[in-house]
């Protein structure tokens, strides 16, 4: 096939696609996913990632396409034959067997003598911090218990691949965060590679080595978290990963120029960022709240100050002058929220180095807002 | 899918179980010949026969009559207790309401005949009450074994519904008759008519209880059409059978029609909603 | 505001209250009485009937209590409980009915549980088609559906026909009259009894619970046998109990298929009772058959709580 074969990948999806009944969930997918390494296929309810790893784990058939793993061909791989093992969003805990018997399951099934199966049984508990808890049964557990339970039975039978839908959607916030680590800490222990879904962008950046984000069934952008954060291909991923103020403009690729309506100056892009777009083609362009530098002017003198860099030296381009018309204070950081003249509304973050109550910046404060030639970055639609 | 095919063989060999003999019933209603084994060709003569006999069509007026009076008190009572069981907790006595409310469900029917008929004797010899038994202590012991089936489906219909509406219309005001009248009781309606339906059919369809407790002149359909099969076979009683069957078939299909519907409206309705709100957030 | 205005609100308040704990109380109320009346102290005089003696009279029997001397004397007598004991046919019948009712209920565990598990896999708009067609039987009259079955199961029946005319018989198999018609009638009457219970626990059953175990490397029949079957424990058991209370007290059922040597307790109690009008020995048979089933009732009563509770 055209597919390019990387021998480093444990997992090969060429060209899969699933319908169901003419609704298409998964949309010609390829994706290589590496051994030993941490994914995360991230994106909104319905994008057909969780459709993708119930076809990892065999409990949905590709209309279309391949699934390799380890090189071999799942097609006609039932789900109890897979090297694959999958912790559930509900965890799927049996209740009516403690929680040792639980994880013994799989083990059982490969017909592993009794005493190695005690003995991997409480490695596996203890691993996860619940040696003491065999005995329960999955009802007299936390939330937090069973999903380090759901973890061990999954990881017990050291599948090549491990599979997890939404591990953490069920647990407050604290805790989620405390075991986003641990998560971390047992994959790089154990060393088995994981497939990660969730629709939360933050567990996907903290935890993912790389990451795939999903849309309408398609894959829109792979890389690593910082990749896709700094250099999102499109508007979709930007909005979704974090927050983007986007300008819409005519590019001339001569100067690396973007004008725009309604801003005053032009968007200036450093080479780097490239364009591979032709001179006056219609571009929209990213720039990230924390990118931007905001400060107060005078009012009076608004219009005369807009190219007044820092420094006192005129700019040419990358600045806009508004007033601000919101403040969202988060304790670490403020978001300004700033009006432009023509009514439109830019994001712009600050950290909060001083006390609070230092803040120079209020309510309808006049603001010039700039940045690097190196913030913007160019999105296709 | 080897598995799922032969499931579904199973599963229609089951219905095929289920629907022979009342096929056969409705063949053999049409054939001319008084016996099962001979066919006599298409007829519809004991039809007429049936629809001419005084006798059967007096025990089914009887037996209709017993049946509608018994289905509405059973509901009544067994609505109250199937309501008290989900919504009332703990109170004192539940498990020995429970128990009283699960085992006329299955208890054998000879044994609750005859208790209640030695229940009739005994009132009878110490207060002059039942005078007789006839229709009244028919109607009696049907409300009894039914109100129990009535208190199971508005118990599991109950436990469906969100009690945060019965709170929500007294936290705006509304007295506890309110509540009862405008909240309560609506959302209780199709469980309330399932369990009269339900209550009506098994009065129609009980023998061994109302053998035990009627008396001379109080002659229900089924005791007739006991007496006349214990004889062996009677070709209007394939008639009979067969109307009865045409009778719960348009019934269950027409509510079923009715349902249907409701659903159907309601979820326009929803989806209107659901239109209405994502062009507002658009806006 | 207004004094007065409070003391009304708060004369409301506690009137909606006790109208609360009032309507309460009435609803706990009728149906206990109505219940108390009319189902659980007829027993007793079924009891006190079961301690008398047979009599030509009108109730046939003889009082309990006598007055002898202008002082009251207990006549209680425990021939009935005896004769009812010890006499063979009785003994058999109950044993025949016991027998009978535990078969049948195990055949209809094995014919209801598939039919329940596939319409609980079926897909949901199809669920309540196949649900409707599990009860729709179940609202015609049994008695004529019991009827039905004993023109079928003759020796000139359909399906001895179709027997003959298919070369698998030379003869009419002789169905009719025996205790596998017995069988075959209670079977065929109770699997709603049997599929509805059932159903509602599968239906219930987590369908991520069954990926799992094949997740963890069980074969389709392991995953049956090692989640599915445990976790609907509790709908078999109800099942079971509802097809076999009622079936060890049938009568119509041995009456009208079964043959004169198929003895279950119900069709002897009632040829006591309306044949030979022996008021006190039907009365024994009864407390003893109640006595054999108020454990299984009870059992059926903590299993039906302990599902609504879970």
């Amino acid at each position: 096939m055209g597919v390019a074969q990387d021998t480093d990948a444990l997992v090969s999806i060429q060209g899969v696609v699933k319908d169901f009944g003419g609704v298409r969930a998964v949309d010609t997918v390829d994706l290589e996913i590496r051994r030993g390494e941490f994914f995360s296929l991230l994106g909104g309810s319905g994008c057909g990632k969780t459709t993708l790893l119930r076809m990892l784990g065999g409990f949905e058939t590709p209309t279309a396409g391949r699934i390799l793993i380890d090189g071999q061909d799942m097609a006609d791989v039932p789900a109890y034959r897979r090297p694959v093992n999958m912790m559930f969003q509900s965890y799927a805990l049996f209740p009516h067997m403690s929680v040792e018997r639980n994880v013994a399951f799989g083990l059982e099934q490969d017909r592993v003598g009794r005493a190695e199966r005690d003995q991997r049984v409480s490695e596996a508990l203890e691993m996860v911090q619940l040696a003491d808890f065999g005995r329960r049964k999955p009802h007299q557990l936390s939330g937090g218990q069973r999903q380090r339970v759901a973890l061990a039975r999954a990881l017990v039978k050291r599948p090549k691949l491990l599979l997890l839908d939404e591990p953490l959607a069920a647990l407050d916030r604290k805790l989620r965060e405390k075991t986003q680590f641990e998560l971390a800490n047992i994959q790089e222990k154990v060393g088995i590679t994981f497939i990660m879904v969730t629709h939360d962008q933050e567990e996907a950046m903290t935890l993912s080595d790389r990451l795939a984000v999903m849309n309408a069934g398609r894959i829109v952008q792979v890389g690593t978290p910082g990749d896709i954060y700094e250099f999102p291909a499109n508007r979709l991923v930007g909005e979704f990963i974090g927050t983007i103020n986007v300008f819409e403009g005519h590019l001339d690729a001569d100067s690396g120029m973007v004008r725009c309506a309604g801003l005053d100056l032009p968007i200036l892009l450093e080479e780097r960022i490239g364009t591979g777009g032709s001179r006056g083609e219609t571009v929209a362009i990213g720039i990230r709240p924390e990118k931007m530098r905001i400060r107060k002017i005078d009012r009076a003198s608004e219009a005369s100050d807009v190219g007044a860099g820092t420094d006192a030296a005129p700019l040419a381009a990358n600045a806009l002058t508004g007033h601000i018309e919101d403040i969202a204070y988060l304790g670490d950081l403020s978001i300004f929220h700033v009006r432009l003249a023509d009514g439109r509304k830019v994001q712009v973050s600050r950290t909060n180095i001083t006390r609070r109550r230092d803040e120079p910046l209020t309510w309808e404060d006049a603001v010039a807002v700039d940045w690097d030639a190196a913030a913007p970055v160019v999105l296709h639609q | 899918m080897r598995r799922g095919s032969f499931l579904a063989l199973g599963l229609w060999a089951g219905f095929a179980f289920l629907y022979l003999p009342i096929i056969v019933l409705i063949v053999y209603s049409f054939n001319a010949s008084r016996l099962v084994a001979v066919w006599g060709g298409w007829s519809v003569k004991w039809y007429g026969e049936l629809l001419r006999d005084p006798q059967i069509l007096g025990a089914a007026s009887m037996s209709l009559q017993i049946a509608a009076i018994s289905a509405t008190v059973a509901v009544i009572i067994g609505g109250l207790a199937g309501y008290a069981l989900s919504r009332f907790g703990r109170f004192r006595g539940r498990t020995g309401f429970s128990a009283m409310l699960t085992a006329p469900l299955v208890m054998p029917e000879v044994i609750t005949g005859l208790s209640l008929l030695m229940l009739f004797v005994a009132m009878e010899s110490l207060t002059g009450w039942p005078d007789g038994r006839g229709m009244t202590t028919v109607i009696i012991a049907h409300i009894t074994f039914a109100a129990a089936y009535v208190a199971v489906v508005v118990r599991s219909r109950v436990a469906g519904l969100d009690m945060a509406l019965e709170e929500a219309a007294m936290d705006l005001g509304a007295r506890p008759l309110t509540v009862l009248r405008r909240i309560t009781l609506p959302m209780l309606t199709p469980g309330l008519l399932s369990g009269w339906l339900l209550a009506f059919t098994l009065s129609l369809d009980d023998l061994v209880i109302a053998s035990f407790v009627t008396g001379p002149g109080a002659t229900t359909l089924p005791m007739l059409i006991f007496s006349k099969v214990r004889l062996g076979v009677s070709p209007d009683i394939n008639a009979l059978a067969t109307l009865i069957v045409l009778v719960v078939a348009a019934g269950v299909l027409l509510s079923g029609w009715i349902l249907l519907r409701a659903e159907r409206r309601h979820a326009r309705q929803v989806r209107a909603a659901f239109r209405r709100e994502g062009a507002m957030g658009e806006g | 505001m207004k004094p007065s205005g409070n003391a009304g609100d708060a004369d409301a308040a506690t009137d909606s209250a006790g109208l609360a704990t009032r309507g309460r109380t009435l609803g706990i109320l009728i149906p206990t009485i109505w219940l108390l009346l009319f189902f659980a102290i007829p027993f007793l005089f079924v009891v006190k009937i079961s301690l008398s003696e047979a009599a030509y009279s009108v109730p046939p029997v003889s009082d309990l209590l006598v007055w002898q001397d202008g002082w009251p004397v207990l006549q209680a007598t425990w021939a009935n409980f005896a004769l009812v004991l010890t006499d063979s046919l009785y003994v058999q019948a109950l044993y025949g009915a016991l027998r009978i009712a535990l078969i049948a209920t195990a055949l209809t565990l094995l014919i209801g549980y598939p039919m329940a598990y596939g319409i609980a896999r079926a897909e949901p708009g199809m669920r309540s088609l196949l649900l409707l067609l599990v009860i729709l039987p179940f609202w015609t009259s049994f008695l004529i559906r019991v009827y039905a079955w004993s023109t079928l199961l003759q020796d000139q029946g359909m399906i001895n026909n179709a027997l003959i005319w298919l070369g698998i018989v030379e003869e009419p198999v002789r169905m009719l009259n025996t205790e596998f018609a017995v069988l075959l009638g209670i079977v065929y009457s109770y699997l709603p009894f049997m599929i509805l219970p059932l159903y509602a626990t599968l239906e219930r059953l987590d369908g991520t619970l069954l990926e799992a175990s094949a997740d963890l490397g069980a074969r389709p029949f392991t995953t049956f046998w090692r989640v599915t079957l445990p976790l609907s424990l509790p709908g078999v058991a109800a099942g079971c109990l509802l097809v076999f209370i009622p079936a060890a007290g049938e009568f119509v059922i041995p009456e009208l298929l079964g043959g004169p040597d198929t003895l279950m307790i119900g069709k002897i109690l009632w040829q006591e009772f309306f044949n030979n009008r022996d008021w006190p020995v039907a009365s024994a048979l009864a407390t003893i058959l109640l006595l054999l089933l108020i454990g299984p009732i009870l059992l059926l009563d903590r299993t039906q709580s302990k599902a609504e509770s879970a």
